[in-house]
């Protein structure tokens, strides 16, 4: 079953020199049981289609398209109904742990309010219920009576996602869920998230810069540049062998330990990822590609067919050449 | 077998290094609240370098690696005398620094520092011409090389990259993106000719597909201008990238340090296999991990520091060996196991050289096969 459905999303937000685009067309699935990895630099508009997703975005915002959450549009629902709709049918795992919870509010009683505000249970019940979270993501149920200052990182962001699954959403979005988290803390968290998604079913979209940890929690990935998809497939392959020049510069920022391709040859792109009110023409990426041709400054390509289960947005791939060196 | 020799801080090596550390300790004294200090307890003490030796030689990229809190960055500002260490000394070219004035000053021209945000390192109502220029003014430098100030500025703005130099001289930070402000940033140490580079993070805190051309204008000026270079890193896969040595720290001592296909192909210390299992890639969720966080250090155990957690005293191969007691009660330096590649751990040590750990994280298979 299809738990989330975006169709040609288009996100401009409001400034004072008129709508900048965002996000520019588009489409995703996810199915139950299924984790969508989302990779791109700042500014290629991953988080704000988290933010589309659960109608977050700032007022003024031009919205265009289609999200659908379990076949409803999220885009035409009425406040009330949204309000209901998030949480208990899709909940987010912020960034930086450290900010998103209430200094001065036990754990239990932040994790027990959003249970109780969405009508599931009441207060007593809620608490059960909290305990039952705490051990569900590692942490012991007398935790509960702790403050965030009381926990450590790794603590905190694992209450983090015991929230995110306090009213048994059907969608969990991770955005940048391990970023602030140190390596060691950071594997213990994507090894628990990975066990809770299996464990429960639940269709995930997990974003993040860091291709690597895409690699290891999800099944497939899609990879953005200036708010627009230029690869998805299998992550394994993807990663592995990619089909847009793009995606081969970004995996080849995380060398692999051991690997003697990579030994004291740093390899990056020159220039920087554009602006998003000054979008190259044609392929977005041509500036920067290093196999750009003469008609990418004036062809915006489509997502082509590139093997089983993979697109990738480049006129090469059209035309049959192999990008990987 | 021979009783290995132990690290005594000095090396084979005939060259004096540019930057040697002696037995360095650096602490942090907790506060005491009123009524703790009536009742008669001292305020802890976090010992977050706790007794370190390394030497970085002319031309040299060394990384430092470790979790958050293992002291890495704390050795860094230590060694540019942003820190006072405790005890211990730190010697530029042979020569100790001391607390002279006159030295430090020298010192601190000739080595320079990268810090991991450039946007918080540059002053943001500073022209770049000024960020960089700043740096000879305050050492006094009008001329060198025959250039007067504007020339100097031109020619170390060139060097990191930003070309034509000119065109840079009148923006601000915010008009650049973050690749150009490290690059920036980095123009700020070459203007000074520096010896050494200490770099805290030179590329987390840059996009994924700027870090490349940053790491390599760093090679690049090793190469060019000798100048040695300290990098203080988590990321394992930059070590492997750019490092000539890896030193790997843990609870304010370095636990292993060797050349970096050795320390990162074939580690001894269970600490580095750790560290090494947990660097994300296909399929790494189901490798074994350390439990627990990263450790206090103003409660280091006794023994060996890494005992408690680590995973050799858990599975009984270090009791196995023989060792286990020796891991719990016996505090160890580092021990040279093969040529250039030391590690403070008895279970390495009783093994010996002979009998080699595979290595965790074998090459991925080639693109294409």
């Amino acid at each position: 079953m299809t738990v989330l459905s975006v169709r040609d999303l288009e996100v401009a937000y409001k400034t004072q020199v008129g709508p900048i685009p965002a996000v520019r067309g588009v489409s995703l699935d996810i199915e139950s049981g299924e984790v969508l990895g989302l990779a791109g630099e700042s500014g290629c508009g991953k988080s704000t289609i988290v933010n589309a997703i659960l109608r977050l975005l700032p007022a003024g915002t031009q919205v265009s398209g289609e999200v659908l959450l379990n076949g409803e549009d999220v885009l035409a629902m009425k406040p009330g109904r949204m309000r209901a709709v998030r949480w208990t049918q899709a909940s987010v795992i912020f960034q930086g742990a450290m900010h998103a919870l209430n200094p001065v509010q036990r754990i239990g009683d932040q994790l027990a309010e959003a249970i109780v505000i969405h009508g599931q249970a009441d207060e007593r019940e809620a608490m059960v219920r909290v305990g039952a979270l705490l051990e569900q993501v590692g942490l012991p149920p007398r935790r509960l009576r702790d403050y965030p200052h009381e926990l450590s990182g790794g603590q905190k962001q694992r209450v983090m996602i015991a929230m995110a699954l306090a009213c048994s959403p059907s969608l969990v979005i991770a955005d940048e869920p391990t970023t602030a988290l140190d390596v060691m803390v950071q594997a213990q968290v994507l090894r628990l998230l990975n066990e809770l998604q299996r464990e429960l079913g639940l269709a995930m979209l997990f974003i993040t810069h860091d291709l690597s940890v895409l690699v290891e929690v999800c099944d497939r990935l899609a990879i953005m540049y200036a708010g627009k998809i230029v690869e998805e497939g299998p992550s394994q392959e993807v990663f592995g062998r990619p089909a847009h020049p793009y995606t081969a510069a970004l995996a080849a920022a995380f060398p692999a330990v051991g690997d003697p391709r990579f030994r004291r040859k740093p390899s990056g792109l020159g220039g920087d990822p554009p602006q998003p009110d000054a979008v190259p023409s044609g392929c977005s990426f041509h500036p920067r590609c290093p196999v750009a041709f003469e008609p990418c400054p004036d062809t915006d390509p489509d997502l082509y067919p590139a093997g089983k289960g993979r697109r990738a947005a480049c006129l090469l791939v059209r035309d049959g050449v192999e990008v990987t060196s | 077998m021979s009783e290995p020799a132990t690290w005594s801080g000095t090396s084979k090596e005939t060259a004096t290094p540019v930057v040697e550390v002696r037995d360095l300790h650096v602490s942090f004294q907790g506060r005491v609240g009123i009524g703790a200090g009536l009742a008669g307890r001292s305020a802890t003490v976090a010992r977050a370098v706790d007794g370190v030796n390394l030497q970085l030689h002319q031309g040299e990229v060394l990384a430092l690696a470790g979790e958050s809190g293992c002291g890495k960055t704390t050795l860094a500002r230590t060694i540019m005398g942003l820190e006072r260490p405790k005890e211990g000394e730190i010697l530029f070219e042979g020569v100790s620094l001391g607390t002279s004035t006159k030295i430090l000053r020298e010192y601190r021209r000739r080595v320079q520092i990268v810090f991991q945000d450039p946007t918080a390192a540059l002053n943001p109502r500073q022209t770049i011409y000024e960020s960089v220029a700043e740096a000879l003014r305050i050492h006094g430098i009008t001329r060198q090389d025959g250039m007067p100030e504007e020339e100097l500025v031109a020619r170390a703005l060139a060097r990191s990259g930003l070309r034509p130099p000119e065109r840079f001289f009148l923006l601000y930070p915010h008009e650049l993106s973050g690749g150009q402000r490290q690059r920036v940033v980095i123009a700020g140490c070459l203007v000074l000719e520096p010896e050494v580079i200490v770099a805290d993070e030179p590329v987390s805190s840059l996009d994924a597909s700027v870090r490349g051309e940053i790491l390599k204008l760093l090679l690049g000026l090793r190469d060019d201008f000798g100048i040695a270079m300290l990098v203080v890193t988590h990321d394992l896969g930059l070590a492997w990238t750019i490092a000539d040595r890896v030193a790997v720290m843990y609870l304010g001592r370095i636990v292993e340090i060797g050349p970096t296909e050795e320390v990162l192909t074939r580690p001894f210390h269970p600490y580095t296999q750790a560290l090494l299992q947990v660097v994300p890639e296909a399929g790494g969720l189901s490798r074994p991990q350390l439990t627990g966080e990263a450790p206090d250090p103003t409660r280091i155990p006794e023994g060996c520091r890494f005992h408690p957690r680590c995973p050799q005293v858990v599975s009984g191969e270090a009791s196995a060996a023989g060792v286990e007691d020796r891991c719990r009660g016996e505090d160890l330096a580092l021990i040279e196991l093969q040529p250039g590649h030391f590690a403070a751990c008895h279970l390495a040590a009783a093994r010996g050289t002979g009998t080699l750990s595979p290595s965790p994280n074998p090459p991925r298979p080639a693109e294409g096969t």
